[in-house]
């Protein structure tokens, strides 16, 4: 059985481990690393970076060996949505308030989604709008200016 | 005795009417997210943090405490009538209980799930009465090389007998603990792994983690495929089970709150370890074991009693020695420690009513949830019903809210969209997030605690194996990593968890 690299489950497993533990060991080597006496800031750091390299190679290889494909296919375009949704969320409510931040969020998480329809898409903004000014505004008193910036 | 005056004391605090009003809406809000997938204990404690800021401990901590073995019973709910799993912990459930439900009896599997839990539950709110007490004085001794010790075991437990691939989970720990590293180094005040960002320098939060990592990776993950049609038609007749399901249910309920309770008490691992396991002692133990997956009660009775006595005793490690046992005991130990209470064995001495308030609520809690889902089966049930297209932008909302609000700065919001990033790869690769989040929340404690050990030994290692009860842990963590390492042990663990479905 051949699976394709960049659908082999442990390869690009092992490939994410050594690419985190790889990116973590370069930054720690700028703090000082010490004895194990007296450990400095990059001692803990540097071992834990290199353990995961470590379990990133050997992934890397059984999945080499074993070629087992990733299951289901990949959600990339729910995922891009969520996220921008998130950042524009984010954004808003910095820029201009709570409840425009909410109504960019409902206008883009939905079309994560498989099944995308107006009408139901406004009446779940103004829905769920109202009920998080209802718990977390009225009800806990978060202090968001609902418009605009403070 | 003194276990009575302080249990009367629970009560007493317990059944004040503001105390009764928190735990019945934890009990309400867990099973609401029991039944509804996608989002679990640890993502709506997490989300709900904020609201206990402006509430006194005790009501806090009831409240939390409620929400968590609340989602256990709501689990269960759905893996009986629609074989749709709320809960991890409830995937075994559905072997059996799905069965039950097609061949007509739902509500026998419903009231059994209901009243094991009940009974689990009691026992196990007994137990932390019991042990809580003499293991607090026992924790009062211990100092940073026990500490560190039992950390490394509650990772080794959560790693090894936890469900998936083990040599992942415990990468998975070690890529938690580097997470745990943001920030500012206790010791020499540099800023590690900040990338320039003033708002890391103070760590990345726990709930921007465990909200990136599990609600908004697994929201992407149901997201793949098309929604599916759920066709309910299962109509409940009768809840009564007969004296015949009864008695074949009484020793399975117990042997799960035993199995439940000492997994519960074990750090690192939890409800689902617990439901798996007994439910591989009942098929061991049966006399036909083939009736199993075809709607044998004991098959819900013991893995329901489990899961339950699991939740509540995992709050003894939690309460007595202040070290969280999972993800979801962090929290707690979280909402703690917003209210200016340190965790540790010294809370019981000096917050009793707290301690044994909390307990008793537990017990209160747990007759409140049979009451809330044996009537009200048909309106949870209707929960289902709700479109996931509508569900899941209404939690990413609350995520969203709930993020913002804990420094109120859009820069946690940003952040944990990177965390469903990295959370969707590592479960798409069939990386486990628990072992990593248990890592990111030890890890800055173990650090500490290594330090200071070693500085006290003076850079001797052996002490960690020459101080008797740090010695022990250490023990039982080579022990538990051997043992899972025999092909023979580790065989019959994949079997488990793959003939469980999961």
């Amino acid at each position: 059985m051949k699976v394709e690299l960049r659908n082999n489950l442990d390869f690009l497993a092992g490939l994410l481990m050594l690419a985190i533990g790889g990116g973590a060991f370069y930054m720690a080597l700028d703090y000082p690393f010490g004895s194990s006496l007296r450990m400095g800031p990059g001692y803990f750091p540097r071992v834990l970076a290199g353990i995961l390299m470590l379990f990133g190679v050997f992934v890397l290889i059984r999945g080499l060996i074993t070629g087992v494909p990733v299951k289901g296919r990949w959600g990339f375009k729910p995922l891009l949505f969520l996220c921008v949704g998130l950042i524009a969320f984010g954004w808003t409510m910095e820029h201009f308030g709570f409840f425009p931040a909410l109504v960019a969020l409902f206008a883009i998480v939905p079309l994560a989604g498989y099944e995308w329809n107006l009408k139901e898409v406004l009446i779940l903004t103004v829905f769920m709008s109202a009920f998080a000014w209802a718990v977390f505004i009225y009800g806990i008193g978060l202090p968001y200016p609902l418009l605009g910036t403070h | 005795m003194e276990l009575f005056s302080n249990l009367i004391l629970g009560f007493e605090t317990a059944l004040t009417l503001q105390n009764l009003m928190y735990c019945f809406i934890g009990c309400f809000v867990g099973t609401a997210i029991g039944v509804l997938p996608g989002i679990g204990p640890l993502v709506t404690i997490a989300m709900l943090l904020p609201i206990t800021f402006n509430l006194p401990p005790t009501p806090a901590m009831i409240m939390l405490a409620g929400i968590y073995y609340g989602s256990q019973y709501g689990g269960s709910t759905t893996s009986i009538l629609v074989n749709l799993p709320g809960e991890t912990a409830s995937v075994v459930t559905c072997l059996d209980g799905y069965q039950m439900s097609k061949n007509g009896r739902a509500g026998p599997a419903l009231a059994i799930a209901a009243i094991g839990s009940f009974v689990a539950g009691s026992i196990g709110t007994l137990m932390i009465g019991l042990f809580g007490p003499p293991l607090a004085e026992v924790a009062l001794e211990f100092g940073a090389a026990e500490y560190f010790s039992l950390m490394l075991m509650a990772l080794v437990a959560a790693s090894c007998l936890a469900h998936g691939d083990m040599v992942k989970s415990i990468a998975m720990v070690f890529l938690g603990l580097l997470m745990g590293i943001i920030g500012t180094d206790v010791n020499s005040g540099m800023a590690r792994f900040s990338f320039g960002i003033a708002e890391l320098t103070d760590g990345i939060g726990f709930t921007v983690v465990a909200v990136g990592l599990f609600a908004l990776a697994e929201i992407c993950k149901n997201l793949e495929n098309p929604e599916p049609q759920e066709v309910f038609t299962n109509k409940i007749h009768g809840l009564m089970p007969t004296m015949a399901d009864l008695k074949s249910s009484a020793f399975p309920v117990l042997r799960g709150t035993m199995v439940g309770a000492f997994f519960g008490i074990l750090p690192g691992t939890g409800p689902s370890v617990s439901a798996f396991t007994s439910y591989m002692v009942e098929k061991k133990l049966a006399k036909d074991p083939s009736r199993f997956g075809k709607g044998a009660i004991e098959g819900v009775a013991a893995p329901e009693a489990a899961n339950n006595a699991a939740a509540q005793t995992a709050f003894i490690p939690t309460l007595t020695l202040g070290i969280p046992g999972s993800a979801t005991m962090a929290l707690m130990l979280g909402a703690l420690t917003i209210q200016g209470i340190a965790p540790g064995p010294q809370v019981m001495t000096s917050k009793p009513d707290l301690f044994w308030g909390l307990i008793a609520s537990m017990w209160i809690g747990n007759l409140m949830l049979v009451v809330l889902n044996l009537p009200l089966v048909g309106l949870w049930v209707k929960l289902l019903k709700i479109p996931y297209r509508w569900l899941f932008p209404s939690i990413v909302m609350f995520c969203a809210i709930g993020n913002f609000s804990i420094n109120n700065s859009a820069m946690d919001v940003y952040l944990c969209a990177m965390f469903a990033v990295l959370g969707y790869f590592l479960m798409k690769l069939q990386c486990e997030p628990a072992p990593l989040i248990l890592g990111y929340v030890l890890g800055p404690l173990m650090e500490e605690n290594l330090r200071r050990a070693l500085l006290i030994s003076r850079g001797d290692p052996t002490v960690f194996f020459t101080r008797p009860i740090s010695g022990a842990f250490m023990a039982l963590s080579i022990l538990l990593l051997i043992v899972m390492v025999l092909p023979a042990i580790r065989k019959k663990k994949e079997q488990a968890y793959t003939e469980g479905g999961g």
